[in-house]
């Protein structure tokens, strides 16, 4: 009997050990001796790489599909590393010139440091990551129950021990994440580094690999004399013999690529395979050693996958033989789960069984605890780097954006981020925990794992691409990581949901709503049984299907802003590039050093923040006391430091809001585009850019001028009227005895000139409405004769009293348009008062005419039918000259040019702009001394 | 025998009230309602005062000024220029072609009368 008093003080006393390491790991750094800054360390970090899933899941794995089942989640990263070692070097080299903190960071520092990109990487990371969190957590648990019970082996499923291992798992999962809370957020770095906690994860390599070695050797050698006496003793079993040869078949085959691929994507898009491979990266010649010492790594971890598998299956199918229950239930081929009377076998813990059932207690115990190391080492780096992610690219950005926390105001953030990253790493781990809970204990180890690799897998078309293909633009990326991930969500974790009964099952028979075509387990009438995908198979084709083919797809057909196109040449190009990335985001920006310190202090604190600043001014010879002025570098410099606190995007908004950016000169812009030839094209296009603003300022300028040219128009038509009504007023109020007739021909005078002068205020108001396009158009069908009639009716007095002569010259035909009524009475009204105002004195002559022009009578077919209106006056007329400038805006044609002023300009302006909005057209011909004819054509409506 | 003051303006609703004010304080008016009327009346009938508008069809008040003072005849001939432009670069332009006076519309009846008193040398 092994006391849980035992098992609990070793577990913690092991914790205390890796904390101890990481703490001295921490000083060493600070003091300048990093203990990790060699190859060695580096490979084994790597190696966090191999988690419970290695320790347990691989024995599982062999046990039901022998080496097929899981050497390919070895082979992958091995190719990755001999083969992909190009790619790595590229994005550590990205990485450590751009102060990357995390993947999400990568992904959005490439596509123009786009928060939304950002957001959805780190989404998708989260989720994809909690299946993955909840096999770390089943391992330990289930580890822990069997090791409490030794020696008894069997695991009795009822509800009662079913409840017990929940509780375990719980109370694992809640230690798991205070065990990352204190490894990883005991303070914020200036850099995005962890040194302390690199050297722990290097050393829970070394425990999690002597582990598996002592159980393989102790099984290999102790039970039995040698690798080849083992086999030869396997061969004799059935069940096991089956498993010597690789069945080829279209499943297999698919399901094995399938994996290599994800393993492949996987070692490296992992979110904490990024961190330890990438972010913690002390020197790139390290990866030169690590591409071949991680592979060794990996074959020696494995080395005795298989004996442990067969010796376990030895054992139990032995005991299996005389047990009743088991004999009865035992399948054709085993599926990595014995029913015993007494309580089942997994497959997935042989290397811990199989030591319990030969009484050895020891090692038992210290195989538990290389377990426990590989699901911890996986937790805490996993969190660690998740919720860096979520701090930095989730919460951070939605903080700053209410207004009421008034963030900007704050002046230490820096506490303010730790308890967030604190938190995120509990609901993290308390997510991975009711992953568990409601989901996993119908799936073995490797499978629930998988899920997790097709998650990340989403990744690699945005970062490989995004690192050879220039034209990859922020919207490619976007669309295809999100249609991926949807897929991902709807053909692996729905159906995994649906299994677990949160769904119901029919959604997996027969598709949502009876829908066969969107089966989530064979999509869109795939046959998978034919092509011989699985699962996974199936929901990794599907979802890098649509992630390839919108990532191309889109990029090809969008354009990427100035930003992006930087950022694009900075990845790319990053060998080569002549792009300084000192030159990060600002050209030629200027801001105060006072700012900027305060900036720093915020998220870093003031003591970091001093040290970074003596750094920078020791390092470029600067004196603070006299400088207050920080140049282009100092800012980028700093943006980089934000940059290791809150990542990228948020780092460029910091920096922006303290930043003054100078206009660029136009020689400052050809000299810092002619370095690149890519940046030549955009010298081209800025020049355009240039000229196009060049004229913007005319036109801006000459709209300037027109305003106040219209503005004192304006003034000048008001006065009239005013004039006389004050002038009339004058006298009646102060003449007396003025006689009786006069008065009332003077306060006649008076309320005309009012109205004259309320229909300008309209009109200038009207303009105004118009101008901005706040007016409502109220179209309907009418027929223009009505309009003109009661143009006509508003008119006729003022017509009547000047004794002008007024002729019709009208179409019997009706003139159909669509249009707003009293804006068109509008046009008529003052096309028939100006006329009236210009009109010869003594003997003036009006025609008003309408011409409707069917499509029949336009002669060619195409032609649209028009409705034309003229309103024609024998006045003074207007110069050619003038003729088009009359309806231009602000303007009217004043004293000094030949020809008559034409009241406010804007009646014309106004009545141009309703007849646009028409979609007609209005015009004038005139000559001098002969009258003038105003033109407006409309489109027939029939 | 009564002083001759001409009204040069197309607003007819201008015309009125200030016709009234001219008559009612003893002036002999005769009106015009564009710059060539106005000229041939000036050479014609050779008024005393001329009240003139500024904006105009046709030929402009500017230029009616300019032509009246380059007739020697016409040399002394009061000129006032009434008009509702009231920049001061419209005022400096008025005065600069040698008018004795620049009334802004809107005017007060009573500072119209004043000016024009007091140009002819009627002051009271």
């Amino acid at each position: 009997m092994l006391e849980q008093k035992i098992i609990i003080f070793v577990s913690f006393g092991y914790m205390g050990l890796l904390f101890a390491i990481a703490f001295w790991g921490d000083k060493r750094a600070e003091a300048g001796k990093s203990i990790i800054s060699n190859p060695y360390i580096y490979a084994l970090s790597l190696a966090v790489y191999c988690t419970a899933w290695t320790f347990y899941g691989s024995v599982g794995a062999a046990s039901t599909s022998g080496a097929t089942g899981f050497l390919n989640i070895y082979l992958g990263p091995t190719l990755m590393m001999i083969l992909g070692w190009p790619i790595l070097r590229k994005i550590i080299c990205i990485s450590k010139i751009n102060r990357i903190t995390s993947i999400a960071d990568f992904i959005a520092s490439r596509y123009g440091k786009s928060a939304t990109i950002a957001g959805a990487v780190t989404i998708i990371a989260v989720l994809g990551i909690v299946p993955y969190m909840s096999v770390q957590i089943k391992a330990i648990s289930t580890s822990f129950q069997l090791i409490s019970q030794y020696p008894n082996v069997y695991m009795v499923q009822t509800a009662t021990t079913l409840s017990g291992t929940k509780d375990t798992a719980f109370f694992v999962a809640i230690l798991l994440a205070l065990f990352a809370v204190v490894f990883g957020t005991r303070h914020l770095e200036a850099t995005e580094r962890h040194e302390g906690l690199v050297a722990a994860i290097a050393f829970e390599s070394i425990v999690k690999l002597v582990a598996i070695l002592s159980v393989g050797v102790f099984i290999t050698y102790g039970l039995y004399s040698g690798f080849g006496d083992l086999f030869a003793q396997a061969g004799r079993v059935p069940h096991i013999r089956q498993l010597f040869v690789m069945e080829v078949n279209a499943a297999t085959f698919t399901g094995w690529y399938n994996a290599l691929f994800l393993a492949m994507m996987a070692i490296f898009l992992l979110p904490r395979q990024f961190q330890v491979i990438v972010v913690e990266n002390v020197d790139e010649n390290h990866l030169k050693k690590a591409v071949w010492l991680f592979p060794m790594y990996l074959l020696a971890i494995n080395i005795f996958v298989i004996p442990i598998a067969f010796g376990g299956m030895m054992y139990f199918f032995e005991q299996c033989s005389s047990d009743p229950v088991c004999k009865q239930t035992l399948p054709q081929a085993f599926d990595g789960i014995l029913e015993f009377a007494n309580g089942r076998v997994d497959a997935d813990y042989f290397a811990l069984t199989l030591l319990m059932a030969k009484q050895q207690q020891g090692l038992a115990l210290f195989a538990f605890l290389g377990g426990m190391s590989a699901a911890t080492g996986m937790v805490i780096v996993e969190t660690i780097a998740l919720s860096t992610m979520v701090c930095n690219d989730l919460v951070m950005p939605v903080l700053f954006r209410l207004p009421f926390l008034k963030l900007e105001q704050q002046s230490d953030l820096s506490r303010l981020l730790l308890i967030i990253r604190r938190i995120s790493i509990l609901v993290i781990v308390l997510l991975g925990y009711l992953y568990f809970h409601y989901v996993v204990e119908y799936y073995s180890l490797v499978s629930i794992g998988m899920i997790s690799f097709a998650a990340v897998a989403q990744f690699s078309p945005a970062v490989i691409g995004g690192i050879f293909w220039k034209g990859a633009t922020r919207r490619g990326a976007l669309f295809g990581l999100l249609a991926g991930f949807f897929t991902w969500m709807y053909t692996l974790v729905l159906p995994s949901l649906a299994q677990a009964g949160f769904l119901s099952r029919d959604l997996l028979t027969y598709g949502p709503l009876g829908v066969e075509l969107l089966n989530p387990s064979h999509l869109f009438g795939l046959d998978v049984h034919r092509l011989g995908l699985n699962q996974y198979t199936h929901a990794v084709f599907w979802s890098m299907a649509v992630n390839i083919g919108l990532f191309i797809g889109v990029s090809l057909f969008s354009r990427q802003n100035a930003m992006e196109r930087r950022q694009a040449t900075l990845f790319v190009d990053v060998f080569t590039s002549s792009v300084k990335s000192e030159k990060s985001s600002f050209w030629r920006a200027t801001a105060s050093v006072v700012d900027l310190r305060t900036l720093l202090e915020r998220f870093l604190g003031k003591t970091r923040t001093a040290d970074a600043l003596a750094l920078y001014a020791r390092e470029h010879h600067i004196n603070w006391e006299k400088e207050f002025i920080a140049d282009a570098g100092l800012v980028s410099h700093v943006e980089k430091l934000l940059a290791g606190a809150i990542g990228s995007a948020s780092a460029l908004v910091m920096v922006r809001s303290v930043v003054e950016e100078e206009p660029l000169g136009m020689d400052e812009i050809m000299h810092i585009l002619d370095e690149t030839q890519q940046m030549i094209i955009y010298s081209r296009e800025l020049e355009k850019a240039t000229k196009d603003l060049e004229a913007a300022n005319v036109r801006l300028k000459e709209l300037d001028r027109l305003k106040n040219e219209f503005i004192s128009t304006v003034t000048h038509e008001l006065r009239t009227p005013l004039t006389s009504i004050r002038s009339l007023a004058e006298i009646v109020h102060t003449t007396p005895g003025l006689d009786t007739q006069k008065q009332h021909v003077f306060v006649g005078i008076i309320i005309k000139e009012s109205e004259r002068l309320t229909r300008l205020i309209n009109n200038v108001l009207d303009f105004q409405k118009i101008e901005s396009g706040q007016i409502q158009w109220q179209m309907t069908r009418l027929d223009f004769k009505e309009v003109i009639e009661d143009a006509l009716f508003s008119t006729g007095q003022l017509i009547k009293e000047k004794l002008i002569d007024l002729t019709f010259d009208i179409s019997t035909l009706p003139g159909i348009v669509s249009g707003d009524k009293d804006r068109l009475i509008q046009v008529m009204v003052n096309l028939i008062s100006n006329a009236v105002k210009f009109c010869h004195a003594e003997n003036g002559r009006i025609t008003v005419g309408m011409q409707v022009k069917t499509k029949k009578t336009g002669g060619n077919g195409n032609e649209k039918g028009g409705v034309t209106v003229f309103v024609k006056d024998n006045g003074i007329g207007i110069d050619k000259g003038d003729q088009e400038i009359i309806f231009r805006e602000f303007r009217q044609v004043i004293s000094g040019s030949k020809g008559r002023p034409l009241g406010t300009g804007i009646g014309l302006t106004i009545s141009k702009h309703i007849i646009d909005a028409h979609k007609g057209r209005i015009w004038v011909d005139s000559e001098l001394d002969k009258g003038a004819t105003f033109f407006f054509e409309l489109p027939l409506l029939e | 025998m009564k002083k001759k003051i001409l009204i040069v303006d197309d607003e007819p609703n201008i015309i009125v009230p200030l016709e009234f004010l001219m008559t009612q304080n003893h002036y002999d008016v005769q009106t015009a309602d564009t710059g060539e009327k106005a000229l041939d009346l000036i050479s014609r009938w050779k008024p005393d005062l001329i009240l003139l508008d500024i904006m105009l069809p046709g030929m402009d008040g500017y230029e009616v000024c300019q032509k009246i003072r380059q007739e020697k005849e016409f040399s002394q001939t009061r000129i006032i220029f009434l008009s509702a432009m009231a920049r001061s670069i419209d005022i400096a332009k008025g005065m600069g072609l040698a008018a004795d006076d620049y009334i802004t519309k809107p005017f007060a009846n009573d500072y119209v009368v004043s000016k024009i008193k007091e140009l002819l040398g009627d002051t009271d």
